[in-house]
């Protein structure tokens, strides 16, 4: 009899979070993915408050210090015009998380909806949606971008969009290929039988049942992304000297990593453990955002 | 039953008439469902008794007009539910038709819910979408339908892994029942139980049914669930109704060879036999019938005729109708002779 009593009282602790509140604690449960989500909050501070946080400004050129090894003033070393890599890397972080995050924004919207359709309506729809991204796949994803880039022009925004296009077809796929595992489910077929009409079936039961996924492969994109942006800006198509921007400090330090190799290793540094952040961070929501781990 | 409901139960609920249903897939023309007549009256339930591939499923799938869309076609017939046709609604009104008025349980309660909401949001969608009410009045109404169905309410939060299997056939039956609906379509609802949990969930059904008041179509391999809770029974073999009458007058005087074949192949528990007694042969490819009568080449008492011409339904008695041509003929001889 107590047992059940408190069975009963740990279900009603339970209903009174809501469904964020909820996600929030199991992933508290994952000390991995708090410690990527701590990570990711620290960066997006730094990128949100760089003018007060950087100990100089990103442009800020100092000829007589060039090729500095790391020290008290310049905490990671300076760069072959004297600038402080610190200071650059926190600026560059601004950059970074957007071209990171709002590619795979418009890779997931494009993407997900191409092939919520595609895996969804299937025949005729299917066929086309997928063959032309399988077009678009065929092409090096790095060539694709640099084809989309160069006729948008450079610029922040145009590079965000061309990474964006660039990985399109992969989260098609990805999204098609759950969305035609959930479709065939019997509780599609009853959401059928009762009435749901087929807009609320793909927004209420087949998106959330294939989001696992959908959110490895998102937080893995966000990495990719930002290298592929620092890809596009080494060859002169997205971030523009002397805007600061990981992947181009990266690609810049490149011809002098034998004599100086702190101008690389920082900027490599850095993209590596944002990376890794985020996939401990991936991991971890996809398990908070599945029922089944609930205890 | 008082007057009123006998009145009432003279008007029929649904009546199918002359349902053709194919299949046109990539090797052939499946014929799903020939010429198939039904009717349900009000309160009455229906027992649909065939092999698996008879076209049970299918001829229910094909009243909610929910058959796959790509292959599926309902070539012919009508389907009049509450005196309007159903085959000539648009999809958004069947949309208000399904679930609202004739509702589904299906066959397995593991795959059947959603498994990343909680059952009360399950219920509450299927009242939402019929009903205008608030979020929280939703809520509520799926708490109780969730103890009308023997559900504890503290446990309306929980997802469906939770609960075991014959509580997530309640579930689904509480989802089924949630806006009251003039029909019930159960799919072999108690195929995938162990048979103490089917002997609970039939007993709820039953309960709920005259609660409701609900016309169903129950879908069964199992002639005991039959004798059970049917009025009628359909049988069906190789997409044609081979015989339909009342309940009593199958199980004392079946017909049709097939239906013999079935309860001579149920074993008795007095009887001390080695083997069971089955029908010869197997279910034919229903993308190639057999001329004639579809049951010829396994009918003990089949004349050359049989593969030549197919079968007429004939009514032997009132509301016993039989599709056998020697069988039928020769009862209709006695049963005149009787009379």
């Amino acid at each position: 009899m107590s047992v059940k009593t408190k069975t009963n009282g740990a279900s009603s602790n339970r209903k009174q979070r809501s469904g964020l509140a909820e996600v929030m604690f199991r992933l508290k449960k994952s000390p991995l993915a708090m410690f990527g989500l701590g990570i990711i909050a620290l960066i997006v501070f730094f990128a949100i408050f760089a003018d007060v946080v950087a100990p100089y400004k990103f442009y800020a050129q100092d000829l007589d210090h060039m090729f500095e090894t790391p020290s008290r003033a310049h905490l990671l070393g300076t760069d072959e015009f004297g600038r402080d890599i610190l200071s650059r890397l926190i600026y560059g972080a601004r950059v970074s998380l957007q071209v990171g995050f709002i590619a795979v924004s418009i890779a997931l919207i494009a993407g997900g909806t191409l092939g919520a359709a595609a895996g969804y309506y299937g025949g005729k729809t299917d066929n086309i949606i997928m063959r032309v991204m399988d077009v678009l796949l065929a092409i090096p994803q790095t060539l694709l971008a640099i084809a989309i880039a160069a006729s948008l022009g450079p610029g922040l925004l145009n590079l965000m969009i061309a990474v964006g296009i660039s990985a399109t077809p992969r989260y098609a796929r990805i999204v098609r290929s759950s969305v035609l595992s959930i479709r065939g489910m019997e509780f599609i077929e009853a959401a059928h039988a009762v009435g749901s009409s087929d807009f609320r079936i793909i927004m209420k039961h087949i998106i959330p049942n294939s989001m696992a996924p959908i959110i490895v492969q998102s937080t893995l994109g966000v990495a990719s992304a930002i290298l592929n942006a620092a890809g596009l800006s080494f060859i002169g198509l997205g971030i523009q000297p002397p805007n600061p921007e990981w992947g181009a400090m990266l690609s810049g330090g490149r011809q002098y990593i034998r004599d100086y190799p702190h101008l690389t290793l920082y900027p490599g540094l850095t993209i590596m453990t944002t990376i890794l952040a985020l996939n401990f961070l991936g991991d971890g929501l996809r398990d908070a955002l599945d029922p089944k781990q609930r205890r | 039953m008082d007057n009123i409901n006998k009145i009432t139960r003279n008007e029929k609920l649904l009546e199918i008439n002359n349902l053709t249903i194919q299949y046109e897939t990539d090797s052939g023309t499946v014929h799903a469902v020939e010429n198939l007549n039904l009717n349900l009256g009000y309160g009455e339930t229906l027992g649909f008794v065939g092999e698996t591939g008879a076209g049970k499923t299918t001829t229910a799938l094909g009243i909610l007009r929910l058959l796959p869309a790509a292959v599926g076609e309902i070539k012919s017939g009508q389907i009049m539910f509450e005196g309007e046709d159903l085959l000539k609604k648009s999809e958004a009104e069947m949309r208000a038709v399904r679930g609202a008025k004739i509702a589904m349980i299906f066959q397995d309660p593991m795959t059947s819910l959603n498994p990343v909401m909680t059952v009360d949001q399950q219920i509450a969608e299927m009242i939402k979408l019929h009903k205008k009410v608030s979020d929280s009045e939703a809520s509520k109404l799926a708490g109780d339908m969730l103890e009308l169905v023997g559900i504890r309410r503290e446990r309306m939060h929980d997802y469906p892994h939770q609960f075991s299997g014959g509580m997530k056939q309640r579930v689904v039956i509480a989802i089924a029942l949630a806006c009251d609906p003039m029909m019930l379509i159960a799919d072999e609802p108690t195929t995938a139980l162990d048979v103490t949990i089917q002997a609970q969930v039939l007993e709820l059904m039953k309960k709920l049914k005259d609660t409701f008041d609900t016309s169903m179509i129950l879908i069964t391999h199992d002639l005991g669930i039959v004798a059970d809770i049917c009025d009628k029974v359909a049988i069906m073999y190789a997409g044609r109704v081979v015989e339909y009458a009342g309940k009593r007058e199958l199980f004392t005087s079946p017909t049709h060879p097939y239906t013999i074949g079935l309860f001579n192949s149920v074993p008795d528990i007095d009887d001390d036999i080695e083997r069971l007694n089955v029908i010869p042969g197997l279910m034919p490819d229903p993308m190639d019938l057999p001329t004639g009568c579809t049951f010829h080449p396994r009918c003990v008492h089949a004349i050359p005729e049989c593969a030549e011409r197919k079968p007429e339904t004939v009514e032997t008695s009132p509301g016993h109708f039989v599709a056998c041509s020697v069988l039928a003929a020769k009862k209709l001889e006695m049963g005149g002779d009787e009379r």
